[in-house]
């Protein structure tokens, strides 16, 4: 009791006070544990991959694991990256069709995303809401007649089926960019009329360059889509020469526990690095992304 | 706009019009449709026209290389006999009856924790967020099963220091088989998918932010403890929120493909437990080339999942609280 002599002193609405900001920082430090540890739990697979990738093949193999490798073998990453697997090509394939479809990506959803959110015309309302439904649709619905028309088109074993369609937009980044059209003033397709400008300069001159940013979150989606895809290339690319990192790193799959983990972790590595860089680069407008889409849906 | 009515009552435009007759409004329209142009094509082309097609093919028997022949009902009426088809629609359910409402629950709770004024917010939420960038990678499937090795694999071995035999508290359980064992599977699985939930966490976070204040003040004056503010306050706020997550994570979890097609090698091994509705739908396709059966297949997802969408909307409709919202809600 002695220790709340000072408290007591005090008219109650203060003492009140006292109490609640107390009450406040205790939540507040048990929250920030409760963090912690979760994080620690959460980083883990990472920082264990990392660490199995620099260790040899004994200290993979010993059990109980060897948490820290005695010296890096840096010299894994080399290893994993030449060879058998070609990893230098398969990066090169990955990266020519993600750019490929994310620029058709970013450039039909940015028009469409205009119509949608600034031009009138009469059915708008009804013909979003099957903008919307799309999003619902499961993919693999659409996937058997889209494969026999590949294969009609003889584009099995190319990039065009991985590439093709992206130029025709997809929903979710439609909407994306739609709530981020919506909120730019009117003002801009009225001073650009009377100028006379149509609405295609408009967009081009006015509206693009405004929604730079909205456009690099978009696009960054759509390029970590397209850069971890495994199905899209799984059924499309069938020779070596085609292969993206996803199927790549799957051929360090062998049975019996023959597999090269120090390497295959190596490898993994390498593959998470550009889209990690790229999120911290672009942090903001990534999770600005998500959370638009996400709290307007 | 467009509903404007005279004084007559009528309605200005024939509602079936594609263009208004007035001059401005119409140039307006045309180049809507031209700015859309790319998406309508795109809906012919690769949704509406394969949604036909796949409707005609699950009617037939058809293996690309001679054209499809008419079965009728037939591709329906084998995978109704099918076990494995059974067995494949059972393993989809449970992964998403267990996967979803934790995601959700993970999500909430951690965007609670994060809303307490914790110091350095944007890193953690960062940091959380991390994982969710590779989740569904091939990366992480392979990372996960070696983790989830019953001999050699860590997360055995924390169990085992913690409640094996040696352990720190003495049970005597050394952890489960996880992927080798078919009752493990799916709660292996669910770990996986659950690693990934810090885009959820952020979506949940911003929702939290973005409820007043002045509506917990009040519920604080009429004597609410905290636990009533964040059931009676916190969660009918955000009740919009979680329906969507609900939703698009139920849809994602009937996806559910790539971890299952890595680590068991495209069989769904062990006794099909891994299985998944996808796997065994690809299987069938591009494997045995029966893709009359795997169309059929496709039709049923689609069928489920847009049952699954109308029920929870249905049931959602007394318990989300939308605020009025002059757009009409999208």
């Amino acid at each position: 009791m002695a220790t709340t002599s000072i408290e007591q002193a005090l008219p109650s609405s203060k003492r009140y006070m006292v109490s609640k900001k107390r009450q406040e920082l205790v939540i507040r430090v048990i929250a920030t544990l409760i963090c912690l540890a979760g994080l620690v739990i959460i980083l883990f697979p990472l920082v264990w991959m990392i660490s199995t990738s620099l260790k040899t093949r004994a200290e993979v193999a010993k059990f109980p694991p060897v948490w820290i490798p005695a010296e890096a073998q840096w010299h894994n990453y080399r290893d994993a990256l030449t060879g058998n697997n070609r990893f230098d090509l398969y990066f090169k394939n990955t990266l020519y069709y993600s750019v490929g479809a994310t620029l058709g990506e970013t450039l039909s959803c940015a028009l469409v995303a205009y119509g949608f959110a600034r031009l009138r015309a009469p059915h708008k309302n009804k013909l979003f809401v099957l903008v919307l439904a799309t999003m619902m649709l499961p993919g693999w619905v659409t996937l058997i007649p889209q494969y026999i028309m590949f294969s009609k088109f003889k584009w099995i074993d190319t990039f065009y089926p991985l590439i093709v369609p992206r130029f025709f937009g997809s929903a979710y980044l439609i909407f994306m960019l739609r709530q981020f059209y919506k909120g730019l003033p009117k003002d801009y397709e009225e001073a650009g009329l009377i100028d006379g400008a149509n609405y295609f300069t408009i967009w081009w001159r006015i509206i693009l360059p405004l929604s730079l940013p909205a456009l690099g979150a978009v696009s960054i989606m759509s390029f970590m889509y397209h850069y971890q895809d495994f199905f899209g290339p799984l059924i499309y690319l069938s020779s070596q020469k085609n292969y993206p990192i996803s199927l790549g790193l799957q051929q360090f799959q062998a049975p019996f526990g023959g597999t090269a983990f120090h390497l295959l972790m190596a490898a993994s590595v390498v593959t998470i690095i550009p889209p990690v860089i790229l999120f911290f680069l672009a942090q903001r407008y990534f999770i600005q992304g998500i959370v638009v889409s996400g709290v307007k849906g | 706009m467009a509903t404007q009515t005279l004084p007559s009552g009528k309605k200005k435009e024939s509602s079936w019009a594609l263009l208004p007759s007035n001059k401005l409004a119409r140039r307006e329209a045309i180049w809507f449709w031209v700015f859309i142009s790319p998406w309508v094509i795109g809906f012919l082309v690769f949704t509406l026209y394969p949604i036909l097609a796949s409707a005609y093919y699950s009617l037939t028997v058809y293996n690309i290389s001679s054209p499809p022949r008419w079965a009728g009902f037939d591709n329906y009426v084998s995978l109704w006999k099918d076990r494995v088809f059974w067995k494949s629609l059972q393993v989809t359910s449970y992964f998403t009856l267990l996967s979803v409402p934790l995601g959700i629950v993970l999500g909430i709770a951690l965007a609670v924790l994060l809303n307490q004024k914790v110091p350095g917010v944007g890193v953690f939420r960062t940091l959380y967020y991390l994982p969710s960038l590779m989740a569904g990678s091939v990366a992480v499937a392979l990372l996960f099963s070696w983790l989830l090795n019953p001999q050699f694999g860590v997360i055995n071995l924390f169990i085992r220091n913690l409640v094996g035999t040696n352990g720190l508290i003495p049970l005597g359980w050394n952890g489960p088989r996880w992927l080798q064992d078919p009752n493990w599977v799916i709660p292996a699985y669910t770990m996986m998918s659950l690693w990934g939930f810090g885009s959820t966490m952020l979506i949940y976070l911003s929702a939290l932010q973005g409820v007043p204040t002045a509506l917990y003040e009040a519920a604080e004056i009429d004597g609410a403890n905290r636990i009533q503010r964040f059931f009676r306050v916190t969660i009918p706020m955000i009740s919009p929120v979680i329906l969507f997550t609900f939703i698009t994570g139920v849809i994602g979890a009937f996806q559910q493909f790539t971890q299952a097609y890595v680590i068991s090698n495209g069989d769904g091994s062990p006794a099909y437990a891994s299985m998944f509705y996808n796997l065994y739908l690809f299987l069938n396709a591009f494997r045995r080339y029966r893709l009359g059966m795997a169309s059929a297949q496709a039709w049923i997802l689609m069928v489920i999942v847009l049952l699954l969408t109308v029920a929870m909307f249905w049931v959602s409709r007394r318990y989300v609280y939308y605020e009025s919202d002059e757009e009409g809600g999208i």
